[in-house]
């Protein structure tokens, strides 16, 4: 391979879009549409065709479930760290609110499910974001550690205090009833949130959260108030985690401890290496990937955990930029081979 | 004059550890002004900068603008003020281009409330904005150079694109920390008209510099310091002929001196 490449080299050109204005794309040949749309129409037809696909496996339909609440945490952790710059390790506390908080609007006011959700959605959001704020200040490898700090804590103070049924957790809380609105809910919501997401970074606001992330002392300069767009980032990201979690409660009718297990931290984190960092359609790929192949890996216990580390060495050694980047570049660029 | 001066810095001491960074500086700006500061490598310059501008909490002292007491408040508070400042190491958004770089202090509560460089509606879109400011300050609006990411732009550009974050704020008072320091000469040569043009439309200037001809071209007065304490105050020639000022150069930057 040394020989061959030292009279050559790879030469990449982008793949020019041909009717381009100032602001706004103006796109004429229904080949360009395509180019434009396809893999756009790929992600969201199969991500909604999923659970259809599956019909005649209910184990399955349930996995898919699980991958949306895992999409959920990991789009909001790649927004967070790649693009806000603070790399949370708080998935599980995110998610546990969530689930506690919908599990006792359900169990104390008896509300139903499509009261409970977006309640401890954007409460349980506002609850993270509140006492998180304590912690924006710090950045990198210490925000990661103290906001891990979060479910770890949690889990003890519940089990300690035996405030919220203990360690029994919350049971009798109330199913979706239909299990097509769970599925379908999960999955609209994971679209809804990378749509959202994605629109948000390209408008001016988005580079706002860029600036805060590249170059935090200069958006000072500029008259910013960092911390307000750090909170925001948090609050998308706890928001998407509560919501994860209130989906989780309803699903197994239950609330516990263990929703404030570190997988909810950790996978996420896993699946954005997989499905490359900042694209935030990556971390959903990187969940689709990830958690099945951990469902499957079930029966070897403790062994899945040596495939995992493995495949995710693999990522980090071979492919560190990520499947989304990794694809986005072959389709978006000419490659050829030029002799120097 | 009989105005109040626009900003005054009364007593300003910061130290890190056991280093006294700055002790009990005292400075006076009238609006309209350019002021200059020099001295020595070490002598407290940017350690001034950061303390006025809120990116340092001073020890002790107290600043004033525009008639406020803004000791130790938050940076983004002071700027919003209208006290904005340039970094000598500069920190331009790497990987957007240059005029994108200016969207974020575009898009701050200050830059909104200015009018007229409102974001989208009639006055156009803050890219638009963006590239105006940009050839205001000398990046021709029809060649490449506002596009280009900022990773691969010359320093030139770069400590015009810092000058150009601070006029999307439209500030009273810009803090400028070293911007002739890494220009080649033409570059310098260009960059003071745009100093005075700043002047003329009224922006006050505090220049932090070791250039100094190019400085006492635009600056009235000038003050020295060294080892954090203000040694000298007053016209260049006045500063220039103080006993403490040319010990403080005495040495190493005594044919700088020579030159001017």
């Amino acid at each position: 391979m040394a020989e061959t490449t030292q009279d050559r080299r790879k030469e990449r050109l982008d793949r020019g879009i041909k009717v381009r204005t100032d602001s706004v794309y103006a796109i004429s040949h229904w080949q360009e549409m395509t180019y434009m749309l396809a893999p756009r129409l790929v992600f969201i037809l199969g991500l909604l065709a999923l659970p259809l696909i599956l019909s005649f496996f209910p184990y399955w339909q349930r996995v898919i479930s699980i991958v949306c609440i895992y999409a959920l945490l990991a789009v909001g952790f790649d927004f967070l760290a790649n693009h806000v710059g603070l790399v949370s390790l708080g998935g599980g506390f995110y998610v546990g609110v969530g689930a506690y908080m919908a599990a006792l609007l359900n169990l104390k006011f008896g509300l139903p499910p499509v009261v409970t959700v977006p309640i401890a959605t954007f409460a349980g959001g506002v609850f993270c974001t509140l006492l998180f704020l304590p912690c924006l200040p710090l950045r990198g490898v210490y925000f990661a550690i103290v906001s891990l700090m979060f479910p770890l804590l949690a889990g003890r103070v519940i089990e300690a205090l035996d405030i919220f049924g203990g360690t029994d957790g919350l049971l009798g809380v109330e199913s979706f009833g239909n299990p097509w609105v769970e599925r379908y809910l999960l999955i609209g919501s994971v679209l809804v949130a990378v749509f959202v997401l994605r629109r948000l970074l390209i408008e001016d606001v988005g580079l706002v959260f860029r600036g805060v992330k590249d170059n935090d002392q200069a958006v000072k300069a500029s008259a910013i108030n960092i911390t307000v767009y750090k909170a925001l980032g948090v609050y998308f990201a706890s928001t998407l985690g509560c919501l994860g979690g209130a989906c989780l409660t309803h699903i197994y009718m239950w609330a516990g401890l263990s929703q404030f297990a570190l997988d909810y931290s950790i996978i996420p984190i896993a699946a954005t290496v997989v499905g490359g960092g900042g694209t935030l359609i990556g971390s959903v790929l990187g969940c689709l990937i990830l958690v099945p192949i951990s469902e499957m890996l079930r029966d070897f216990g403790t062994l899945r955990i040596a495939v995992y580390a493995l495949i995710l060495t693999a990522f980090i050694v071979y492919k560190s930029e990520g499947l989304m980047n990794y694809g986005a570049r072959k389709y978006e660029q000419f490659e050829r081979w030029v002799r120097i | 004059m009989s105005q109040e001066p626009l900003l005054t810095v009364e007593g300003l001491s910061k130290s890190f550890g056991g280093v006294l960074a700055l002790s009990a500086v005292d400075l006076t700006v009238h609006a309209g002004d350019i002021l200059g500061i020099i001295g020595p490598n070490g002598s407290g310059k940017t350690t001034l900068v950061n303390a006025i501008t809120g990116f340092v909490h001073s020890d002790r002292g107290k600043v004033v603008f525009k008639g406020r007491d803004i000791t130790n408040w938050e940076p983004h508070r002071i700027a919003d003020l209208g006290l904005t400042r340039t970094f000598q190491v500069m920190r331009p958004y790497y990987s957007l281009p240059a005029y994108k770089n200016l969207i974020v202090p575009l898009f701050s509560r200050r830059a909104r409330r200015s009018g007229g460089w409102r974001g989208g509606g009639k006055t156009g879109s803050r890219d638009t904005v963006a590239v105006d400011i940009l050839e205001e300050i000398g990046f021709e609006r029809d060649s490449y150079v506002p596009y280009k990411t900022a990773s691969s732009l010359p320093t030139g550009y770069l400590k015009r694109l810092e000058l150009a974050r601070c006029l999307a704020l439209r500030p009273d008072l810009i803090m400028c920390d070293e911007v002739f320091s890494g220009l080649s000469m033409s570059e310098m040569a260009s960059m003071v008209p745009l100093m005075e043009k700043l002047q003329m439309e009224g922006i006050t200037l505090i220049m932090v510099e070791h250039r100094l001809r190019e400085l006492f071209r635009l600056a009235k007065r000038v003050m020295v310091l060294n080892f954090g304490c203000k040694i000298a105050e007053g016209t260049a020639d006045e500063v220039l002929g103080t006993k403490e000022v040319k010990e403080a150069y005495f040495g190493s930057e005594e044919e700088v001196l020579s030159h001017v």
